[in-house]
């Protein structure tokens, strides 16, 4: 096992504990902290798959902004640590469907073999051009109108959220 | 190639050290002697006024979602700044609408007083 294989063995395992944290944890503001973690993780998996960009991005916008407005609603809700009740709802249909699911996805990828042409990009251009010069190359010229699109989705959320939060418009 | 990355990984090692020796030194070398004054809340050495766990005002809540717009439009600012020159006058023009879009929706805001703290 090389040092890159123990390295995201030991990251990955982060992740799951922090996933796991993130839904036993009693006080939600724990929860959270947990699912900090875990977007903390998954930037490094980015950056093991040569998406240094994209684990930046991560960290900026999903660690940092989303999680902050994810505090804010748990503060204006104002949840407390959550009682001892115990939920059994739907457990068991729950616990069923998982272990379906997980069979399943064993069962594809047992058994089936990867298809199809590769891809121009691969680790190689990726580390001698630049994630982030190639991602800016297709979104400024073959993805150019969903890239001003996205300016109008901005817009619309923008007044989205001034007209839902705003007492008096 | 993750050699590249050595220095962050260094640097989250002895963040993440530097906090935890900071605790544990403190909690194994120092004294301690409890007082009820000692575990109140701290609220810049004023009286402490009710409890700290109140909700908190939708007020906060407009202003991280706009920050998250911002902070997204600001995410694509990145790529272009880093292509502007071979874009160029292109990725300019382009970049202008894209920035002209977001404006209104700035002015929006500012106008209808969201920027307001009332």
């Amino acid at each position: 096992m090389d040092i890159q294989t123990l390295f995201f063995a030991v990251v990955a395992a982060v992740a799951i504990l922090s996933g796991i944290l993130v839904i036993t944890c009693r006080n939600p503001i724990n929860s959270a902290l947990s699912l900090v973690m875990t977007f903390f993780c998954l930037a490094t998996f980015y950056v093991m798959l040569d998406a240094p960009f994209m684990a930046a991005i991560q960290v900026i916008v999903y660690a940092g902004a989303i999680m902050v407005l994810i505090i804010f609603v748990i503060m204006l809700l104002n949840v407390r640590v959550e009682s001892g009740k115990k939920y059994t709802h739907g457990v068991l249909i729950g616990s069923i469907m998982a272990v379906l699911l997980l069979f399943e996805a064993f069962y594809f990828l047992n058994r089936s073999s990867l298809t199809g042409a590769r891809g121009m990009i691969d680790a190689n251009v990726v580390q001698n051009v630049g994630h982030v010069e190639l991602i800016g190359r297709a979104m400024y010229t073959d993805f150019l109108l969903p890239f001003e699109i996205t300016s109008i989705l901005l817009l619309v959320a923008i007044i989205g959220a001034v007209i839902l939060a705003k007492k008096k418009i | 190639m993750l050699g590249a990355y050595l220095p962050i990984i260094v640097l989250v090692i002895v963040a993440a050290l530097f906090g935890l020796v900071s605790v544990v030194m403190s909690s194994i070398i120092g004294q301690k002697k409890p007082s009820p004054v000692k575990l109140q809340p701290y609220e810049c050495g004023c009286e402490p006024v009710g409890s700290a766990r109140e909700r908190f005002s939708i007020k906060f809540y407009l202003i991280a979602m706009l920050f998250i717009l911002f902070d997204i439009e600001c995410v694509f600012l990145y790529p272009w700044a880093v292509l502007y020159k071979r874009l160029g006058l292109f990725g300019l023009a382009e970049m202008g609408l894209f920035i002209v879009i977001l404006f209104v929706g700035y002015i929006y805001v500012w106008k209808k007083g969201a920027l307001e703290w009332e």
